[in-house]
């Protein structure tokens, strides 16, 4: 069962890598430049030299944890559509403990636990929502994203703002509230390997302790999970805060790691491919670092591409949305061969 | 008074598009299945509209052609969600993000050597000038919405193709042992649901907007699905909803031109902050429809 799920997302990734070559080779046209040339920069521009590397990583570490993030919730029964709010919280209250608290040694380690806490809190909103007033988590996740948009922007134009005020963006985080980069000299900074004991961590306790099953199981069939004497409500808040927590983190290591300030329209879209990375990992916590890595790639290669071939860098939205779509077809005959399989077996 | 009037004029105004978007999706919900994809069913709506309108000079050749794009949207979205089975939310999900990346690049790619997709013929306003000119600024879709709400509102409630609609959404096994193909009715729900829902994206530009640009939905498909939970899948519930919304519009173009001394990004967060503390009263589950987003399996 968990090795045809393998191949399906292989298969899914393939098919959705064609579909986003046949977008750009279409754009490409469009916009008169050469499709070769076109392909080419896609390829060279995300994994072609040490620095496409250090930039294809530097997509990956937030695509990690949001997508890490949206697998849990969704393992959990959780449709949370809200990562790009929590991410974007998580930027502005790191941000805050970064410029706002005066500058002690080891401050960064406020700024992530600051970030994680916004996040996950700004999901748990939306878990109230559903266990007190029955409001379903999609509509109250997205209608969060947007609030949390709009606070950053006036954040950054108001009490966040930088002291020279020219700009909407914050003053630079001090050096002991940010991350080093991992090399001396290097573009990639310590939220990797953060990022990667994190997705490890969160993957072991979905799959080998109690709270972990309990989480799958109400995900599955909250009703019998119920029967058997589960916590379900509890779990479930639970489930919000940590998806919201992760996301939250991402957005906190971005500003810690990457920018080392806050302004407008940060990491924007991040928490909506997190989605494409969870549904193409089939929602399971191994399968999420291979997704984010190919959503990474496929990013960089396409900002590379719009530098050389004036190919607009959106399409690598439009492939996001093409994998979806390759995900449930899959997904719609899978279900389909099982039911006319059935009543033969 | 006379400002008083203003502000539901120009509330009326910027909720049509919301409205009409949140009527297709109160049809799809009805029969049981959650189209998350509002938003890019808009913005396909609003880029065909766009593209037609500016190369015909005809606001309306524009919202035929947002309808055709709200169409192409429904069969792609009841073919994987309904007729396949697949998951409501991943292929609504899928909707938008292709619908941000596509009209994004070809609204580029366009752009490029051409005037690009500026100045837009506008949808006619029939309304008499004694009325005020705000009233008059009111075009004929917002007529239009209004009139859709008072037939949907009367379809679901005292007509049999209405009750076989919500019976869809209640309990689709009960309507199937009456010898009636659910996931037929459910597609063309589905279909006629997200042909309004292209509708909206074409009026929000011809009618509201004035231009395409990028992701110019900016949201309002996602308020169309809130205004669903807050209507409590009624129709005159939908129109309460939306109006909370532009309402609120209004009031913040209001209050940014007044310069209160507060940051205006804090207005643009009025609408959805609205929305949100509506659905406080909301209570959905209790009105929602009993199979919503469960795709149904014959046998």
């Amino acid at each position: 069962m968990k090795g045809h799920r393998i191949v399906w997302s292989v298969v899914a990734a393939l098919v959705a890598l064609l579909v986003a070559v046949g977008f750009a080779a279409l754009a490409a046209v469009l916009a008169g430049s050469d499709p070769t040339a076109t392909a080419f920069a896609l390829v060279s521009g995300s994994v072609g030299s040490s620095e496409s590397l250090g930039a294809m990583v530097l997509v990956l570490i937030p695509l990690l944890l949001t997508g890490v993030g949206v697998a849990f919730a969704f393992r959990s029964g959780v449709l949370n559509i809200g990562a790009e709010g929590q991410f974007l919280m998580g930027a502005l209250a790191a941000s805050a403990a970064g410029v706002l608290v005066p500058a002690f040694s080891g401050q960064v380690v406020l700024v992530l636990v600051a970030g994680a806490v916004a996040g996950g809190l700004w999901a748990t909103i939306a878990g109230l929502y559903r266990l007190v007033r029955g409001v379903n988590e999609v509509i109250t996740t997205i209608l969060l994203n947007f609030i949390a948009l709009y606070l950053v922007s006036w954040a950054v134009h108001g009490p966040l703002q930088e002291v020279a005020r020219s700009y909407p963006q914050s003053d630079p985080l001090p050096a002991s509230a940010r991350l080093g980069p991992l090399l001396e000299g290097g573009l990639v900074h310590a939220g990797l390997p953060i990022a990667l004991v994190v997705t490890l961590g969160v993957g072991v306790v979905l799959s080998r302790t109690a709270p972990g099953l309990r989480l799958r199981a109400a995900g599955q069939n909250a009703a019998a999970a119920r029967l058997a004497g589960f916590p379900v409500r509890r779990d479930l808040l639970g489930a919000f805060a940590v998806s919201g927590a992760l996301a939250g983190l991402a957005g906190a290591i971005e500003i810690a790691g990457l920018t080392g300030r806050l302004y407008e329209r940060i990491g924007s879209g991040y928490g909506f491919t997190a989605i494409a990375v969870a549904f193409l990992a089939g929602l399971e916590i191994p399968g999420v670092v291979f997704a984010a890595i190919f959503f990474a790639t496929l990013s960089t290669g396409a900002q590379a591409m719009e530098r050389v071939a004036g190919v607009p860098s959106v399409l690598a939205v439009a492939a996001q949305g093409a994998t979806l779509i390759v995900v449930a077809l899959l997904g719609g005959l899978r279900l389909l061969w099982a039911e006319t399989e059935e009543p033969s077996a | 008074m006379m400002v008083a009037v203003d502000v539901v004029a120009q509330g009326l105004l910027l909720a049509c598009p919301v409205l009409l978007a949140a009527l297709g999706e109160l049809l799809t919900e009805r029969v049981g299945v959650l189209n998350i994809g509002v938003e890019g069913t808009m913005l396909f709506g609003a880029f065909a509209a766009a593209v037609l309108a500016a190369s015909s000079g005809d606001a309306m050749i524009g919202l035929v052609g947002a309808l055709a794009a709200g169409v192409a949207c429904g069969l792609l979205f009841a073919g994987l969600a309904v007729q396949l089975g697949a998951d409501q939310v991943i292929v609504g999900a899928a909707l938008n993000l292709l619908a941000l990346g596509i009209t994004g690049a070809l609204y580029r790619v366009l752009a490029v050597g051409s005037a690009g997709v500026a100045l837009l013929p506008a949808i006619p306003r029939p309304s008499p000038e004694w009325l005020g000119p705000t009233v008059a600024s009111l075009h004929v879709l917002v007529w239009a919405a209004l009139l859709l709400v008072a037939v949907l509102g009367f379809v679901f409630a005292r007509t049999g193709v209405g009750r076989r609609l919500r019976a869809l959404g209640e309990h689709p096994q009960a309507v199937a042992t009456l010898g009636v193909s659910v996931r037929r009715w459910r597609v063309a729900a589905v279909v006629v649901g997200s042909a309004l829902g292209g509708l909206a994206g074409g009026t929000l530009v011809l009618g509201t907007a004035g231009s395409f640009v990028e992701g110019v939905t900016a949201g309002r498909g996602f308020v169309a699905l809130a205004a669903v939970v807050f209507g409590r899948w009624s129709a005159v519930g939908v129109l309460a909803g939306t109006l909370v919304f532009g309402l609120a519009s209004a009031l913040q173009f209001r209050l940014q031109a007044r310069d209160l001394g507060v940051a205006w990004q804090l207005f643009l967060i009025l609408p959805y902050l609205a929305t949100l503390v509506a659905l406080l009263a909301a209570r959905g589950r209790g009105a929602a429809p009993a199979a919503l987003g469960r795709p149904y399996r014959s046998g």
